[in-house]
């Protein structure tokens, strides 16, 4: 029945039909949607703010008149520039320093059966799972300068500050730099718990019944056998990881928003600062793409490592 | 009984770990929970101790109020926020869902050798970051009418949802016996019909994650729904709440630790659910 109505069909449908099970015509069918919408919306404006960022171009307008490249040397020129650059170092690689230690240990103990994990894996993964804007508030209230729970803490609890002076985690530099790095640590670290996991979930049980057999257990299994096959994926971790905290803007916008005098401006927050605050859209825009030759450096790098984890 | 014990005694280490470790990342929530119900007299009053509900002239039974989760509700455009936050997210994860599940079965079965490129080419989209796009995209939303307007959250969304579902789809697919769908091929089904009819049921789960971690991305936004809606009444929660609870010096923080802790717990209750089933899409897509 079915290969009747079919054959009375016209032709042109049965040729398209035909079309449609070779994997080298469909297969490029599927794919197309996806990889139109993302040069739309990512690959157009990508392009624009590379245009954008040669040309003189003001808030609200998308064109201007060409300068070459005077955005990328004006900004550099600028002290704040300098500091927001340098932060963005310092931000990403103290807080991903934390999050490795934190992950590797914290996944380690979680692979492991237990009474209670549900409840505990998920007061892990709450810092990832809240919507970052809203967590980071919750820790504008923990640092708040007349009634931080910290200063309670140290204050009348512990007696270790004065409290009628407490420290000032908002509102001084250096404190203010610590205070943005450990709420990012804080958020990251459950997803690098995460992908660990993932990373823990693919090493072979046969590993582990060696590592048993050899005599391997606790610190030294981790050190020797566990570790070392996690490589890998700790790597796409940590760039996972430096790729959200450079190009993080909501932590620090929400906590001091570049401040005490601009000693936590990110490239993120600076190029929102110059770029819609300051109205000096190419400038900004040549700001943001001093971000980039990080990221492509960690795209190159990730790519090499997935390639041999898919290897190995 | 003796099996018990000694189970219990060999976790000791990993609750000895994991229980500090989970103590100090849940703090931030516990201290929205204790804020949210506490009266203005006990919050502001550095005397107390601030962990706990100090009753207000030995009144003890008035020493915490609901008043200021009730003022978030009926006083505040916390409720539209909500609305619109879930109006964004299903329909970015319905476009989402359009694009990204046709790919991500072409990737994972279809494409051959370049198709494990392709996909991690893809990926790596997910990996620019808004930060970099916003300032081309702003007056490029606003030359198309869309500033202020949900319809361009729900345009720019799919940008860092579809890479990532993409991502994840094809993993769980590659998981699926590639004997289901020959049988089905042999059985005179085309193509498409075995990938409706055979592979999407099969996959429902791994689609339910996907769809789970896509709509929180949307919730989790800042930078576009911070610079593209501008308007009180039209924001998300990610927006609306940091920018339009705070006024000027004054701070509601009852009420804003209760905006924040309730749309907090719901996508970590479901997250927590969900993990495992992410973690296997998430290497069945390479790292294997």
């Amino acid at each position: 029945m079915e290969a009747h109505a079919a054959s009375r069909r016209k032709p042109g449908t049965r040729r398209w039909r035909r079309a449609l099970e070779d994997r080298r015509v469909l297969a490029p069918l599927l794919i197309a949607p996806a990889v139109i919408f993302i040069l739309l919306v990512v690959g157009v404006p990508f392009g624009w703010a590379i245009y954008l960022s040669l040309t003189d171009s003001i808030g609200g307008s998308l064109k201007g008149n060409w300068v070459g490249f005077d955005n990328f040397t004006n900004a550099w020129a600028d002290d704040n520039f300098r500091k927001a650059f340098r932060n963005t170092l310092i931000f990403t690689l103290a807080s991903q320093a934390i999050v490795l230690v934190g992950a590797a240990v914290l996944s380690h103990y979680l692979m492991s059966d237990f009474r209670g994990k549900w409840f505990i894996r998920l007061l892990i993964i709450m810092p990832w799972a809240a919507p970052v804007a809203l967590g980071t508030l919750g820790w504008l209230w923990i640092f708040d300068s007349l009634f931080s729970v910290i200063n309670w803490t140290l204050g009348h609890g512990l007696g270790v500050v004065d409290s009628s002076d407490p420290p000032q985690w908002l509102g001084r530099p250096n404190l203010a730099l610590l205070s943005v790095i450990v709420v990012h640590a804080w958020r990251i670290l459950p997803f690098a718990v995460i992908i660990f996991l993932a990373g823990l979930a693919s090493i072979p049980s046969e590993v582990d019944d060696a590592a048993k057999i050899d005599g391997a257990t606790g610190i030294k299994k981790l050190l020797y056998v566990t570790l070392p096959l996690q490589l890998p994926i700790a790597l796409v971790a940590l760039l996972f990881g430096i790729v959200f905290t450079a190009a993080d803007f909501t932590v620090v916008y929400v906590l001091t928003q570049g401040g005490p005098f601009n000693s936590t401006q990110m490239l993120t927050t600076w190029s929102f600062q110059i770029g819609i605050n300051s109205g000096s859209l190419g400038e900004g825009a040549a700001i943001s793409l001093y971000l980039f030759p990080l990221l492509a450096a960690v795209t190159v790098a990730m790519l090499f490592f997935a390639k041999r984890a898919q290897v190995s | 009984m003796a099996g018990r014990v000694t189970a219990a005694r060999r976790s000791l280490p990993t609750y000895l770990v994991l229980g500090p470790f989970a103590i100090l990342l849940a703090f931030p929530f516990y201290w929205m929970l204790v804020t949210m119900f506490k009266e203005d007299l006990d919050l502001y009053n550095a005397e107390n101790v601030p962990y706990v509900y100090n009753p207000i002239q030995w009144k003890f039974w008035e020493s915490a109020t609901t008043k200021h989760v009730e003022f978030l509700f009926t006083d505040t455009h916390y409720p539209d926020w909500l609305v619109n936050t879930a109006i964004v997210g299903i329909a970015v994860v319905v476009i989402t869902l359009i694009v990204a599940l046709p790919a991500g079965y072409a990737l994972a079965r279809l494409s051959g050798s370049w198709g494990q490129t392709a996909g991690i080419g893809i990926f790596l989209v997910y990996l620019i970051p808004p930060t970099l796009l916003f300032l081309p995209l702003s007056p490029l939303v606003a030359r198309l009418g869309l500033q202020n307007s949900l319809l361009s959250l729900i345009l720019v969304y799919p940008s860092f949802t579809i890479p990532f579902s993409t991502w994840l789809l094809m993993g769980f697919f590659k998981t699926i016996p590639q004997e289901l769908e020959d049988a089905a091929l042999v059985d005179g089904c085309s193509r498409l019909k075995a990938l409706t009819r055979i592979v999407f049921p099969i996959s429902l789960p791994g689609i339910l994650t996907v769809v789970i971690f896509a709509f929180s991305l949307c919730v989790n936004e800042f930078i576009y729904a911070f610079t593209f809606i501008s308007s009180t009444e039209n924001r998300t929660i990610s927006s609306g709440v940091p920018n339009e609870l705070i006024r000027g010096d004054v701070f509601f923080w009852q009420s804003l630790m209760a905006a924040t802790l309730i749309p907090s717990i719901v996508l970590a209750l479901l997250y927590n659910t969900f993990l495992d089933r992410f973690i296997k899409g998430f290497t069945g897509g390479a790292f294997r």
